[in-house]
């Protein structure tokens, strides 16, 4: 179909799932996860701030857009983080991410 | 100790937007911030960000619109602490509140507005095994002072600026320093990492790339952190104490203690007048929420005029409330 992709996500309890979500609206990945009702506390609203969107892309890193210098910076503050770190709220997926895979990792609390 | 009508948590532009309302019906108010500044988020990390959905302003810069609010709230002298995070509330017996702060400030007050934004921002905890074992003595989410670190053995963790710069500034006071990064190389400042490479070429300091944190472990005291390596080797770093240094992460703070109905780090309102489920106590901005909630400045300064609308009956009790608009009264300075 057009402009609807399928991603894979594995939840913090290990529960893996595909959604089918559309390319052709204006949300971050962390606006897309909250909306399919995952657990992301997302207290900074989208700004890169908080971390709690934190997700580590298990396949199709490499598709996605760079991450900017302040997403870097907070990405460097996680203790758990690894270079397959990303935050959902910086994200912005397109027809070429079809198949991308990830882990939620953000924190509860 | 200070008396006041009400004391706002926060000073953000929803705090202090908050101000105005109360001022407006001649209820006095009383700000306390962990800031160091008024503004809150908006002067702390975004100053010099355009906004373009004030309404009135095509687009202004954050600092400007506090900088404004603060041109606003002026005739009706507000007071603030500023740097001190609010730690306890304690009801009187007439119904009045008493807050304190960290910094002992008293304030009594008539009602609480908590607009408290994201929270107040506390160190990141890495989750190392053991951690909350040793946390009371033997790890330090901040350096308070360097000099109880003098002639021990630390390990630093972290890889941001101020992991480097107390690397740098420690390794001359502690025995031995070892700095700890799950990375291969460091973001900060490159005259830190530059200095820390050369303290570790020099062998003056312990560098320990792209290795991550496992636990900590000691019979009693702390003795050392198992780490692993790249090859997911076990390696092991002597420490008499850790000093994590992960930034900091937004956090309610005491806030969560006080028995408010809290869903997912916000506080539960009513929407007729975003008091919460303890009577004189309200929430507004961006530390709410409700079902339709939009964390948006605007949406904070129509919640503090409702709130102050309800407020108005626990400061002037025998008093009955009458609505005037600005145009028709003016701004009537205390």
């Amino acid at each position: 179909m057009e402009n609807i992709i399928s991603i894979t996500i594995e939840d913090r309890d290990g529960t893996v799932q595909d959604i089918e979500i559309p390319t052709d609206v204006n949300l971050s990945l962390m606006e897309i996860l909250k909306a399919s009702a995952y657990d992301i506390l997302a207290t900074c609203g989208g700004m890169a701030l908080c971390a709690t969107c934190h997700v580590q892309i298990t396949e199709g890193l490499d598709l996605l857009n760079e991450p900017s210098d302040q997403e870097l910076d907070m990405l460097d503050t996680l203790p758990d983080a690894s270079d397959e770190s990303r935050l959902a709220c910086q994200l912005r997926l397109g027809n070429k991410n079809q198949g991308l895979k990830l882990a939620i990792k953000g924190a509860l609390q | 100790m200070i008396q006041t009508d009400i004391c706002i948590i926060g000073a953000g532009p929803v705090g202090l937007f908050a101000v105005f309302e109360a001022g407006l019906l001649k209820m006095r108010c009383h700000l306390i911030d962990v800031l160091p500044q008024v503004g809150g988020q908006l002067s702390e990390i975004y100053p010099h960000k355009p906004i373009y959905d004030i309404p009135g302003y095509p687009t202004i810069k954050a600092q400007e619109l506090i900088d404004n609010q603060m041109l606003q709230i002026a005739p009706f002298k507000p007071t603030f602490s500023l740097g001190e995070r609010v730690e306890h509330l304690e009801k009187q017996e007439d119904g009045s509140y008493l807050v304190t702060g960290s910094d002992g400030t008293a304030i009594h007050c008539q009602v609480v507005v908590i607009a408290g934004g994201l929270g107040c921002f506390e160190p990141r905890k890495p989750d190392v095994f053991n951690l909350s074992l040793f946390e009371k003595a033997h790890v330090h989410y901040m350096v308070k002072d360097p000099e109880k670190f003098r002639d021990k053995t630390i390990v630093i963790a972290g890889g941001g600026d101020s992991a480097l710069d107390w690397t740098v500034f420690l390794a001359n006071v502690a025995k031995q320093v070892t700095l700890v990064h799950r990375s291969d190389s460091f973001r900060g400042a490159p005259d830190s990492a530059e200095k820390v490479y050369e303290l570790a070429q020099q062998g003056k300091i312990n560098l320990l790339l792209s290795h991550n944190l496992m636990a900590l472990e000691g019979t009693s005291a702390l003795q050392q952190i198992r780490l692993i390596n790249k090859a997911k080797e076990e390696v092991f770093a002597p420490a008499d104490h850790f000093i994590p240094l992960y930034g900091l992460s937004p956090k309610l703070g005491p806030i969560a203690e006080w028995g408010l109905t809290i869903d997912k780090n916000a506080i539960e309102v009513n929407t007729f007048d975003y008091s919460t489920n303890i009577e004189r106590i309200y929430a507004i901005g961006d530390i709410n929420t409700y079902p339709g909630k939009l964390k948006l400045i605007l949406s904070g300064y129509h919640e503090a005029a409702l709130m102050c609308q309800s407020a108005f009956k626990y400061v002037y009790p025998e008093q009955k409330l009458s609505f005037k608009y600005t145009t028709v009264n003016g701004v009537n300075a205390f």
